[in-house]
């Protein structure tokens, strides 16, 4: 909401300047956005009459006019604006005046003397463009400083205002809280009924006494709709941001503006018959003042007439019935709708007017009849005419129960005990009404507030008053207690640990993602799409954090990175048969060579086994006597040779692979491209250490080639030993794979060591074969495999 | 018996010159070995008189001495001549680079997260999660603001479809975690702080539609808006790490708390908004059926961004999100 500080100043006397206002305003809730002088800085400028101009001699632009500024002898001044001629009255910067950017000296102009000059009101940075000077009222008073006479020592304020405080989107609002806030006196305009000389009146029939409690309207005839608006009206509206549209429709914003009520004048003569306040029938249809033609529905609360509707209540009126230059009856509407039946209507037409604005958040019902009253005057005032009687109806107004406040909560809920003289001061202040019985108030919301419900709302509007700041910050005073530390669960923060020690960094990709994404690297034929994507390449919700990271990847080669670690921890998003799933995944993208380019060490390629290795650190304790499988398998996004789904106890906990070739083509990436992404809740149990005996023998080793068939899986021989449990054999590894001379083809090598440990006595050699003996029995029952000679 | 101390000092330089231990052997051999001059000597020990024979050995056996003496002093010097040798081949450039490994780090608001998360777990606050994908009543009804309230319009909301929304805000956590608090019979005092993604329909320079916001929640039977005060500023004192840093609470409007405030920092002589606080409202209570008679409750929302580039002195917040390795890898 913007106005003129000067216009606030006029119904309240306060001493505080501009900024301690703005300030003060601030303070208490109501604050200001925005505060900037109406002009700047400028000195010695004042109303002027041109007496007469004639051409200068010597320039065919130029003419030499002899201007009155109100002193014993008229100037002589040199003009170029094409508008300066005899008769007009405009400003006048005297020798000696300061305007923005430059000073008035006394000059010859092509040869001639002047002695001041004349004034655009770009000149006195009032506007950006101007085409000649400024012209004035011409019963403007000469010689009157010009700042004075156009009142420009004045302020634009703006107010963000919270939707619970309704009461101030007029200026006799902003007076009632400047009041309240500074314990100065209002002053407002007293409002009398206006004469009533015409017999006329419309019958008005309110069908929905909870919709619309009081309905106010009026006939006016006679009037002269060309009429211009006073300037000091204009001034006001302009400096409110409203533009100055026609006197009857300029009455009726003034009207909003000063006290909160909007207004509709509807042009008499096409009204058809008496008025209803109604729902909407069915099928119904208005078209709208800004040329809109809406079908109305049902819960559409509407002003018709015998004919149909007219206005959508409370929004906006009808284009057919509007206000024109040829008017000269109107019917004057002010009512009050209640926020339920305005609230949201406006939004699902895509409206949004000062009138539902204020409706939808609440106006004052005990002041609907002073508002038509104070417009009639305002019409008579300036486009003359006769006003017929009110017709007034009254439904069932919003009850405003009293509202206890007791002390002890007020001080419970603040932390600052208050003393019940102070309540009470500031109860009168704000106007409530209120009685007291010991420490106990028990206070009547005015009409014009629609947020006093509750003791909340009390404490709220004592400690505004009382000024946050002077509540101190007292820390709180507890009883401690531990929290839980469950050991067995691994924290988030663990796992981004282990990935920043493998040289990975975290970023932070947005969760809606290129729909393609979803459908082609992914596979998702059902992404959760968003009803308002804030662009087209955002507009559903992902169900991996892979597209994200590739895309960064992406944006950092585009500016010369040659490799990257990248992961991402976040919500991936799914939906089943409606209901919208999501969970918290890590990802990784490995690209480039596996470490940086160095003088201690050759350049590799980051490869498969290298990103096994990051992804294990991620299992690290999580794995710890569970059974955790690489099942070679295929995705979408994923090298179809070198791709694995990661099992853990059987459970699919996520991929790991190499990008797509084709993928990577399109991505136009020059290298191979890895990446993981696994369940982090997956990851985040780990079991609880349990100690067992640590034995005083020593281990005894053996080693040994197998060859078996290249196609078989390593993870499979080495699961199927230890899950064989051959006795003594406590740990089998894989040590070396060789594949080519000395193995025939389609075979492969592997060098096993194998732990052999007794707790209880020191293994014999006849033991360690026999076990080992063992094993090969199983290795080649089970792989076909023979020991390599 | 001829007079031996003349072998000392030639041995001392037939030892000498032995620049190999190998060298030294040889030169060894020729006084102590078997056909060695010393050795020869105490053989022909024998031949003499039971009475010269005492005075003739002792005389052999301190030149023997003395010679075994430079020889074990020879010996330690070639070995630690060796070693030296050895040792000097052995020496590298120690202002060679280290062997380079990839560099990770943390991208800068998960810093500031940890930050918040640590100062609030310091006084007890534990952290809670909630849906980013949220239903209408959490995100708006349970925390009083019901449908066509005008707070809905300042909250620009993604829509997924009539009851779900990306949650625009952190409090639909306060809201389940009151609610499963109650489920699982644990009464006040509650305090957790929600920090996560949070979502708005807007995008320029200032705005990212995807940001983080921390929730904070404290409900107790005793806690005010002065503690709420206090807490914030204690915050703030620490996360910044600066004891001068006062913090300003002005009037507001949030449908879920009463009284409402924005707080504002002082920062460089001015004031900064670092989010929206308030007590819980008691309507807000009633929808997780906690006695506002009996508890009270304060609730602060901080923007995370906001928290890091002041924290940082980060100038523009489309940063975070453009994840370019050259800002990242200055958090390390």
């Amino acid at each position: 909401m913007q106005f003129s500080e000067n216009w606030l100043r006029s119904l309240v006397n306060t001493d505080l300047d501009s900024p301690a206002l703005s300030h003060a305003l601030t303070m208490a809730g109501l604050e200001v956005e925005d505060m900037q002088p109406v002009a700047t800085a400028f000195s010695k400028v004042v109303v002027a009459k041109i007496i007469s101009a004639e051409k200068h001699p010597d320039a065919d632009r130029l003419q030499v006019c002899k201007v009155d500024v109100g002193l014993p002898e008229p100037l002589q001044i040199v003009c170029g604006a094409p508008n300066a001629r005899a008769g007009l009255v405009a400003p006048c910067a005297m020798v000696g005046a300061e305007l923005p950017g430059f000073s008035i000296k006394q000059a010859k102009v092509r040869g001639i003397e002047s002695f001041g000059m004349m004034c655009s009101s770009k000149e006195l940075g009032l506007s950006a463009e101007a085409t000649g000077l400024l012209e004035l009222d011409s019963d403007a008073l000469i010689g009157q400083d010009i700042r004075q006479y156009l009142d420009l020592d004045d302020h634009l304020l703006t107010l963000k205002l919270t939707p619970n405080r309704s009461d101030c989107l007029s200026l006799t609002g902003i007076a009632r809280d400047v009041a309240a806030i500074t314990g100065a006196t209002a002053r407002f305009e007293v409002i009398l009924p206006a004469a009533v000389e015409l017999s006329l009146r419309k019958a008005v029939v309110v069908t929905d006494p909870l919709a619309c409690p009081r309905y106010c309207g009026r006939l006016i005839s006679g009037i002269n709709a060309q009429a211009s608006t006073p300037a000091w009206m204009v001034k006001r509206l302009e400096r409110s941001g409203l533009r100055s549209i026609s006197a009857v429709v300029d009455i009726t914003n003034y009207v909003l503006l000063a006290l909160g009520q909007p207004m509709h004048a509807f042009d008499a003569a096409k009204l058809s018959g008496d008025l209803s306040v109604r729902f909407a029938n069915t099928g119904e249809s208005l078209s709208l003042l800004n040329d809109q033609a809406i079908q109305l529905k049902t819960d559409d609360l509407v002003i018709a007439d015998a004919q149909g509707a007219i206005a959508l209540a409370g929004i906006m009126g009808g284009k057919p019935t509007a206000v024109s230059d040829e008017t000269t009856d109107v019917f004057l509407e002010s009512a009050f709708f209640v926020p339920s039946v305005i609230a949201g209507k406006a939004r699902r037409l895509g409206l949004s007017t000062d009138s539902s604005y204020r409706f939808e958040r609440g106006v004052d019902f005990g002041n609907t009849r002073n508002a038509i009253e104070y417009a009639t005057t305002l019409i008579q005032q300036i486009c003359g005419g006769k006003a017929g009687d009110v017709t007034e109806v009254i439904g069932t107004l919003p009850a405003r129960q009293p509202v206890r406040l007791r002390l002890a909560r007020l001080a419970s809920v603040l932390g600052i005990a208050f003393e019940q003289p102070k309540v009470a001061q500031l109860l009168t202040q704000l106007g409530f009404s209120f009685s007291v019985d010991e420490d106990v108030f028990t206070v009547t919301p005015p009409s014009y507030r629609f947020d006093i419900a509750i003791e909340e709302d009390l404490i709220e509007e004592i400690a505004r008053l009382h000024g946050y700041d002077h509540i101190p910050a007292t820390p709180p005073v507890v009883t401690l207690n531990m929290l839980e530390v469950p050991e067995q669960q691994l924290h988030l923060n663990q796992l981004r640990d282990g990935l920043v020690f493998a040289g990975y960094q975290e970023v932070v990709t947005y969760s809606f993602v290129d729909e393609s994404w979803e459908r082609d690297l992914l596979g998702n034929r059902a992404p959760i799409k968003l009803k308002n994507p804030i662009a087209s390449n955002l507009s559903v919700m992902r169900s991996s954090l892979w597209g994200g990271l590739l895309d960064t990847l992406s944006y950092n080669l585009n500016r010369k990175q040659e490799r990257a670690s990248l992961f991402e921890i976040g919500a991936v998003y799914h939906q089943e048969a409606g209901v919208y799933h999501e969970s918290t995944r890590i990802s990784g993208l490995a690209y480039g060579s596996a470490k940086p380019e160095q003088w201690a060490e050759s350049n590799k390629e980051v490869d498969f086994f290298d990103v096994k290795a990051h992804v294990e650190v991620l299992l690290g304790a999580t794995h710890m006597g569970r059974q955790l499988v690489y099942e070679k398998a295929e995705h979408s996004a994923l090298h179809p040779g070198q791709s694995a789904r990661i099992l853990l106890d059987g459970k699919d906990i996520g991929w790991l692979g190499k990008l797509h070739p084709k993928w990577q083509q399109q991505y136009d990436f020059a290298k191979s491209t890895f990446l993981f992404e696994m369940d982090a809740d997956a990851l985040l149990s780990r079991h609880l250490p349990a100690y067992q005996e640590v034995s005083k023998l020593l281990p005894v080793r053996r080693d040994l080639a197998i060859v078996l068939d290249e196609n078989t899986a390593v993870e499979t021989v080495l699961s199927a030993v230890k899950k064989a449990n051959i006795p003594l054999i406590k740990e089998v590894a894989l040590f070396d794979l060789y594949q080519g001379k000395g193995v025939a083809e389609s075979k492969k090598s592997l060098a096993l060591s194998v732990l052999m440990h007794d707790t209880q006595k020191t293994l014999t050699d006849v033991e360690a074969d026999t076990a080992i003996a063992n094993l090969l029995q199983l290795l080649q029952i089970n792989f076909d495999a023979t020991l390599r000679n | 018996m001829a007079d031996l101390t003349h072998l000392i000092a030639e041995a001392k330089a037939d030892f000498a010159s032995s620049a190999s231990m190998n060298d030294l052997e040889i030169a060894k051999a020729k006084y102590l070995g078997k056909s060695g001059t010393l050795t020869d000597a105490l053989k022909g020990l024998g031949k003499l008189s039971a009475e010269e024979r005492p005075v003739a050995g002792a005389a052999i056996n301190v030149v023997k001495q003395a010679v075994e003496a430079a020889l074990t002093a020879r010996r330690e010097s070639l070995l630690n001549a060796e070693q030296a040798k050895q040792l000097a081949q052995e020496s590298i450039d120690v202002t060679l680079p280290a062997r380079a490994q990839s560099q990770g780090g943390l991208h800068p608001v998960t810093l500031t997260l940890r930050r918040v998360e640590e100062l609030f777990h310091s006084i007890g606050f534990e952290v809670a999660t909630g849906p980013e994908i949220e239903t209408d009543f959490y995100n708006f009804t349970a925390l009083n603001i019901p449908e066509d309230h005008p707070a809905r319009a300042m909250h620009d909301t993604f829509y997924i479809d009539e009851a779900n929304v990306l949650r625009t805000h952190t409090s639909p956590v306060q809201i389940r975690y009151m609610e499963n608090a109650l489920k699982t019979n644990k009464t006040p005092p509650l305090k957790i702080i929600a920090p996560g993604r949070v979502y708005r329909v807007d995008s320029d320079a200032t705005h990212s539609p995807m940001f983080h916001q921390v929730e904070g929640l404290w409900v107790d039977e005793d806690v005010s808006f002065a503690n709420l005060k206090g807490v914030v500023q204690d915050f703030l004192q620490k996360f910044f790490e600066r004891d001068d840093l006062t913090v300003r609470f002005r009037p507001s409007f949030f449908p879920f708390t009463e009284p409402s405030a924005e707080m504002d920092m002082s920062w460089n002589g001015g004031w900064l908004e670092i989010g929206g606080c308030g007590m819980v409202h008691p309507e807000v209570f009633k929808h997780v059926n906690i006695d506002s008679e009996k508890y009270r409750g304060f609730a602060f929302g901080l923007g995370v961004e906001r928290l890091t580039m002041l924290r940082y002195g980060v100038n523009d917040l489309r940063h975070f999100f453009n994840n370019d390795l050259r800002f990242l890898s200055q958090f390390r």
